[in-house]
């Protein structure tokens, strides 16, 4: 996924001037081919990132189209307030990109861990909130989120996830994307958990349960159509996310839920990790499956929901 | 422009800020008399600004990075005429627009960044300093800080950037008044030698009188160095300067002047009620 970052940074700053890319002293190799083909707008502003944001802001401000990019804690929860001031107050174009999002860097411990970020970067005005579950929808995310006039923020995985196959290549911010048809139970998804969510998926056909997926590429805002029509199809929803349970995709979904005048027919269901900082060490495969993100937990739990769904 | 009518003007905003801070209880008033000098030479003398072009994008930009001196900033914009003087009469109303800090640049003509929370300002100055050079634009960037606001992380992380990306079109004034909100800025947070500070972070930077105009007209003439550096003025002041009463009195950082005390202001400052 970061490569293909960089690629398409690399192909877009040829076609588009304005575009600078800021990063927090990571991905020097990574953004050569940038430099080489953009002089002069890549930008290490070194390991400072309160000030990289407020830099980003000042660009945004004079003409250019800057682009953030470090380890998801630094570029969010360490420079929170000038995310909201500097960026959202201000509604200006910057794009904050979080690499290693979720538990991807989970063997570097909690303070790199980030199941937050969907939370606090949500509830800011003006703030797009975007998580790709693959380097396709990564690619189409950037090139969305440069036509936008205010702050977007994109969280990405490391490198080496899964291409989603898809029918589907209409892309647009706020609208989600069937990845999967089924008529019984519909899962949700959102970020490079999507392969998880799609093998979830297969265990539950294989056990008579036909489930739909849906790619929620952006989470805020959310495709409240789909949602509408999601909710009012399916006993059983699951919204699976690399994040807390708390105030991510699946706390956005149920505050839309409970603002809805209609009962709806499903039951939500989150799978997400639990409120805590995980404190042993291990592997994103190891912590994930510590807070049940794994396809045979999620079939498991979605089956016994779907057979007391309908007896 | 001569030095005896900035002073007149520096005089003048001076009176409309205490006017304007007893009328809407606005307080911050020691900390906005202490950098009404420097910005009158700054807007009056420096900046290649157009009111009637607020979003030209070859214009000079001033970023006041210590919020709270918006109620000195909103007067000289209105005195360059980015909007009526009296459009300042809403100072303060429900639903008006000028607060005590300033709004974002959409919301008022020759605002550049909508500032407040200190350490913010510095950072975006750079940003639009780099910017300027990203796009071959021959502009200058000047902020303003406060001593208080160099206790902020981020005003060093930005002077180390500047440094390192040898920004020359970027020039810091640091309003040296000696306080902050709670105390003496040296007792707070141990801040001398605060241009040694500067120059320490890669920067040119130099001390002058921040009350004396001339001193201040010939810091911003001097020719851009080729040093490829940053330019950092430590410009002394006094907080609450012009009003004898005020002067170094931090009393005077939350303080409203009674009407008698607005009378007596007026009066030293020799400019009508």
């Amino acid at each position: 996924m970061r490569n293909a970052f960089a690629d398409e940074l690399t192909r877009l700053g040829v076609d588009d001037p304005r575009l600078v890319l800021l990063s927090g002293d990571i991905g020097n190799k990574l953004f050569d081919k940038f430099k080489d083909k953009n002089e002069g707008r890549f930008f290490n502003c070194g390991i400072a990132e309160a000030n990289m944001m407020g830099v980003a802001a000042g660009m945004a401000l004079s003409g250019l189209r800057p682009i953030v990019y470090t380890i998801t804690p630094f570029t969010t929860t360490r420079c929170y307030e000038q995310i909201r001031v500097d960026a959202c107050y201000h509604n200006v174009p910057i794009i904050i990109v979080g690499t290693g999002s979720g538990l991807s860097y989970a063997e570097l411990g909690p303070t790199h861990h980030s199941c937050e970020d969907l939370a606090i970067l949500r509830v800011l005005p003006n703030m797009t909130v975007m998580a790709p579950a693959d380097e396709v929808e990564l690619r189409q995310c950037i090139r969305a989120a440069l036509k936008q006039d205010g702050p977007v923020y994109i969280r990405i995985g490391k490198k080496g996830e899964q291409i989603i196959p898809k029918n589907d290549d209409n892309f647009e911010i706020g609208r989600s994307i069937t990845v999967r048809e089924g008529s019984d139970v519909c899962l949700i998804g959102t970020g490079t958990l999507m392969p998880t969510v799609l093998e979830a998926a297969e265990m539950l056909a294989a056990a008579g349960i036909t489930a739909r997926v849906e790619s929620f590429h952006t989470i805020k805002p959310l495709d409240e159509k789909a949602l509408g029509d999601i909710l009012s199809s399916y006993p059983v929803v699951a919204v699976v996310e690399e994040h807390s349970r708390i105030g991510g995709l699946y706390g956005g979904i149920a505050e839309w839920l409970a603002s809805q005048d209609e009962k709806m027919k499903g039951r939500l269901i989150s799978f997400g990790t639990d409120d805590e900082f995980m404190h042993e060490v291990g592997s994103q495969e190891y912590a994930r499956a510590k807070y049940g993100l794994t396809a045979g937990n999620i079939a498991n739990k979605i089956h016994a929901a779907f057979s007391s769904s309908s007896k | 422009m001569e030095l005896e009518e900035l002073q007149g003007i520096a005089r003048e905003i001076r009176g409309r800020i205490i006017a304007n801070s007893h009328k809407t209880k606005t307080p911050h008033l020691g900390s906005c008399l202490s950098c009404v000098d420097i910005m009158v030479a700054v807007y009056f003398h420096s900046l290649r600004i157009d009111p009637a072009k607020p979003k030209d994008p070859g214009r000079d930009r001033f970023i006041l990075s210590k919020g709270h001196g918006a109620p000195t900033l909103f007067q000289i914009l209105a005195r360059k005429g980015f909007y009526p003087e009296a459009a300042l009469e809403s100072y303060g109303q429900d639903g008006g627009i000028f607060a005590e800090h300033p709004p974002t640049p959409d919301h008022l003509p020759g605002i550049e960044a909508a500032t407040g929370s200190l350490g913010h300002g510095l950072p975006i100055a750079l940003g639009m300093a780099l910017a300027g050079r990203a796009q071959n634009r021959n502009y200058q960037v000047v902020a303003l800080l406060g001593d208080g606001e160099c206790n902020e992380g981020s005003i060093w992380e930005a002077a180390m950037m500047a440094a390192a990306q040898r920004v020359d079109n970027l020039t810091v004034f640091i309003d040296f008044n000696k306080w902050q909100a709670t105390g003496r800025s040296e007792e707070v947070l141990a801040l001398n030698p605060l241009v040694d500070k500067w120059r320490a972070f890669g920067w040119d930077a130099c001390e002058i009188d921040g009350h004396d105009m001339g001193q201040l007209v010939e810091v911003l003439s001097r020719k851009k160095n080729s040093k490829g550096k940053p330019v950092a003025v430590v410009a002394h002041t006094v907080k609450g300067k012009g009003v004898s009463f005020m002067e170094d009195d931090n009393n005077w950082h939350y303080r409203i002047p009674s009407a008698e005390e607005l009378a007596l202001a007026h009066k030293e400052l020799g400019v009508g009620a």
